[in-house]
């Protein structure tokens, strides 16, 4: 295993030094640099590292992924869209794509990607604390309508955040204020799990698999999940549709990618790789152990996906005032 | 007791065994590299793991993320660069006792005393474990405030300087804390529309500029000082035992310390050796020798910071929550390998529990062994001149700086924290505190607003609360206190001159 961890270290080394294209007959001639605009250890860095290794094996040359971390996502989102339009960089995009050029952080959007497959989409989902009297999703949605706006409080994560926006939506498509629940930023959903636990909040909107521990626990109940299907690893929380009639739903995608403009051949080979990837026993295995929603979408998919939420999300933002004019 | 034997029988593995060799002395290596982390050494090992069975998996984490938390002291204690903003606390006073010609006991200190307090915040966990994830349910945004603001009030205590200067260069990393957009509010602040400094300012570029940059810019204009005298490398562990039994006391308080500040997610390993060296300088029977190389600040940090280190998989274990970033990795290999957190783990799974502590337990034994070699060879480095060396530790600032996001801004931030940090220190204002104010800042904040947010502005929850209350009266006494001290003396002394 040391073997294994140098090569990694060496190949990401290499790949570093190797940016400069040259010309080559067939793709991939040489290791092909995955950018990861998020932390090393998180959520985003596993699923794209599970997929390097694969695509490694599956088309022969290393796949080195590279944390291009910084100014919460814009740095390394732009650096994928910024890069030569090889082959020889590609990278992993999330939905804060369609979320940072509305709050004006960046010029960069959904459309200076050539998205090559979607391999992951986390629905989030209504967590309770156990204690709470709130037994489904109806009855929370009841005390919400007839509480005064911002005697409720909800969080997980920071503020203009996609579970923010997951809050904002689903209240705008109850008729309600998008700021009628308050919204308490937090670092993440592991503090806001924990503030639900520890009594300062009315609900949480995080993923269900960030919730997750805590359901084990008892500590907490998830009453529904914004998906159009109930979860495979959470088989008995209802969808919003079937718990209160309203079909509401959005979520966090994970997308492979590469800059606007990709040489077709290389879209042609990434497609069908990914495809495997994403049907691979140990793909699907590392998913459902992490509880990562299971979505695949191809080339054209995930570029429809990302549209939709490009201008869901915008409609969200601009109602809970998140976005710049 | 069945499942302790299959417990042993599962760590007896030889996949098991290996995967701890091999990652204890990667560990070792990856956490001596100045500004490479042991969150960095943990999540490279994350796609290794895919690999393994479930407790090797586990046992490269746990032993890999120990060994480089102490390594990480060794580039401090030899060349001044902190490896963690955890041993910030102490890394003057390490360096202060290597340029007293006393490295091997500053060293052999934080090995030692890292081994104790990991087994004994081990031993917090196999006993303790769901009384202390009760106690860190209990806290609340308005307890986690009092906590921190607790926290910044070391900053006054640390320093050697006049506490003047020390809040000064505190609040100095106050405002450093609010550059970027990670705040409660979600706005760009102080970016001047860079995009590079919406996600602010990162602890370790500031902790490696303020210590090493500014010290190889020191070294640049001071004259070479007479060279140690050449003589062979002194025991390591010779004088452990002597330092043990003298300040017994203060080890137990780090343990103690660092096992309460570490099952509260959130505040983990950095404020637990904060905290712990402040205390040890107020209790302290000479606390005048502070900051000039002397080793009870580093007994009662060092065991602090590993204690904290153990404990912080209370929460994680019980109930999925990361104490820190290390633990947040290693949550997602447990998913992963079908080892859910959950108080299941405990009951169900127990001959697993009971692999995990052993691994702990192991790990923080081979780490003696292990330790002495690394520190064998890293102390090569006191006997380079230092021409060759100075222009080394540029480099592997530079690099290190580089490797945590692949960013050049990181690399330039580096820069400017150096020759920050060179001015400060010229004009007498302590760095140690500027790093305090960065790492805290961002928590004070953070739970002061949400706190408002959830009371609609009342601050009466900040007091009402049985914790908050507790905390709140330890933060006011604490502030109060030497004004009391002040008006006694003026009142006595008046009283004296005019009897």
């Amino acid at each position: 295993m040391i073997e294994l961890s140098r090569r990694t270290l060496l190949g990401s080394g290499a790949a570093l030094l190797a940016a400069p294209a040259l010309a080559q007959p067939k793709w991939p001639a040489r290791p092909v640099q995955l950018l990861c605009p998020w932390a090393a250890g998180g959520g985003t860095d596993a699923v794209v590292r599970i997929a390097a290794t694969l695509l490694e094996r599956d088309l022969g040359q290393p796949f080195n992924v590279v944390n291009r971390t910084g100014g919460s996502g814009v740095v390394g989102h732009a650096a994928i869209a910024q890069s030569n339009p090889d082959g020889y960089t590609l990278g992993i995009i999330t939905s804060e794509i369609c979320m940072l050029h509305w709050q004006g952080l960046t010029e960069v959007t959904y459309k200076n990607f050539t998205p090559l497959g979607q391999l992951n989409n986390d629905p989030p989902g209504i967590q309770v604390n156990a204690s709470s009297p709130y037994k489904t999703a109806k009855d929370l949605a009841e005390a919400i309508k007839a509480s005064p706006p911002g005697k409720f409080k909800a969080s997980g994560t920071g503020q203009g955040g996609i579970w923010h926006l997951a809050l904002a939506g689903w209240l705008i498509a109850m008729g309600l204020k998008a700021d009628h629940v308050r919204w308490v930023p937090s670092n993440g959903a592991a503090p806001a799990m924990q503030d639900l636990a520890a009594g300062g909040l009315d609900f949480t909107t995080c993923s269900v698999p960030e919730a997750r521990a805590m359901l084990d626990a008892g500590r907490a109940r998830s009453l529904a999940v914004m998906a159009p299907a109930r979860l495979s690893a959470f088989p008995n929380i209802p969808t919003l549709q079937e718990a209160m009639g309203i079909g509401f739903t959005t979520g966090a995608m994970r997308i492979i990618a590469g800059p606007a403009g990709l040489p077709a051949e290389v879209v042609a080979a990434v497609g069908p790789a990914l495809k495997k990837v994403y049907d691979s026993k140990e793909y699907q295995d590392f998913m459902n152990a992490r509880g990562f929603g299971l979505v695949y979408a191809d080339a054209a998919g995930a570029g429809k996906a990302l549209a939709e939420a490009d201008a869901a999300l915008g409609n969200a933002m601009k109602e809970a005032g998140l976005a710049k004019a | 007791m069945m499942d302790l034997l299959e417990a042993c029988r599962m760590v007896a593995q030889v996949d098991v065994v290996v995967a701890i060799l091999a990652s204890a002395i990667y560990g070792l290596v990856v956490g001596s590299l100045p500004g490479l982390s042991a969150t960095m050494a943990t999540a490279l090992l994350v796609p290794v793991t895919f690999w393994l069975s479930p407790i090797a998996a586990i046992a490269t984490i746990i032993t890999a993320s120990a060994m480089a938390i102490f390594s990480g002291d060794i580039p401090g204690c030899l060349l001044r660069i902190p490896g963690t903003p955890a041993s910030a606390a102490y890394t003057d006073e390490a360096y202060a006792m290597t340029r007293k010609g006393q490295a091997e006991m500053a060293l052999g200190a934080g090995l030692w005393f890292s081994a104790i307090g990991g087994v004994v915040g081990t031993l917090s966990l196999v006993l303790m474990a769901p009384l202390l994830a009760e106690m860190a349910l209990s806290f609340s945004t308005y307890e986690y405030f009092w906590l921190a603001f607790l926290g910044l009030m070391c900053a006054t205590l640390v320093a050697r300087s006049s506490p003047i200067k020390a809040i000064a260069s505190m609040l100095l990393g106050l405002l450093v804390s609010c550059i970027g957009m990670e705040n409660p509010a979600g706005t760009p602040r102080f970016t001047f529309g860079l995009t590079d400094l919406l996600g602010g300012i990162e602890p370790i570029p500031a902790l490696v500029g303020v210590f090493a940059v500014s010290e190889v810019m020191r070294a640049m204009v001071t004259a070479e000082p007479p060279p140690l005298p050449r003589r062979k490398f002194g025991s390591i562990l010779a004088n452990q035992w002597m330092l043990t039994k003298k300040y017994q006391w203060p080890m137990w308080r780090g343990n103690i310390i660092g096992i309460i500040i570490g099952v509260l997610p959130g505040a983990g390993a950095d404020m637990a050796a904060w905290v712990s060296y402040a205390m040890s300088k107020k209790f302290s029977k000479e606390p005048e020798l502070f900051g000039t190389g002397h080793p009870e600040g580093l007994v009662e940090a060092g065991a602090s910071n590993n204690a904290s280190l153990a404990s912080g998989w209370v929460p994680s274990l019980l109930f999925g929550i990361p104490g820190d970033t290390i633990t947040a990795i290693a949550i997602g290999v447990l998913y992963m390998k079908g080892l859910n957190p959950g108080p299941t783990l405990f009951t169900e799974r127990a001959s697993s529990m009971y692999a995990l502590y052993l691994i702990f337990i192991i790990a923080n034994i081979i780490m003696i062994p292990l330790g002495i070699i690394m520190i064998r060879i890293a102390s090569t480095v006191l006997r380079a001149p230092r021409a060759a060396v100075m222009p080394v530790i540029l480099l592997l600032c530079a690099v290190g700086a580089f490797a945590t996001g692949s960013n050049l801004f990181s690399v330039l931030l580096v820069g400017v924290f150096g020759i920050l940090g060179f001015v400060m220190e010229r004009n007498g204002y302590p760095v140690a505190a500027l790093v305090l104010g960065i790492v805290m800042g961002t928590m004070v904040e953070q739970n002061f607003v949400t706190s408002l947010i959830k009371s609609d502005g009342d601050i009466l929850p900040f007091f009402e609360r049985p914790v908050s209350g507790v905390l709140a009266a330890l933060t006011f006494g604490a502030l109060l206190w030497p004004l009391g001290v002040w008006i006694w003396n003026r009142t006595r002394g008046r009283r004296l001159a005019a009897g």
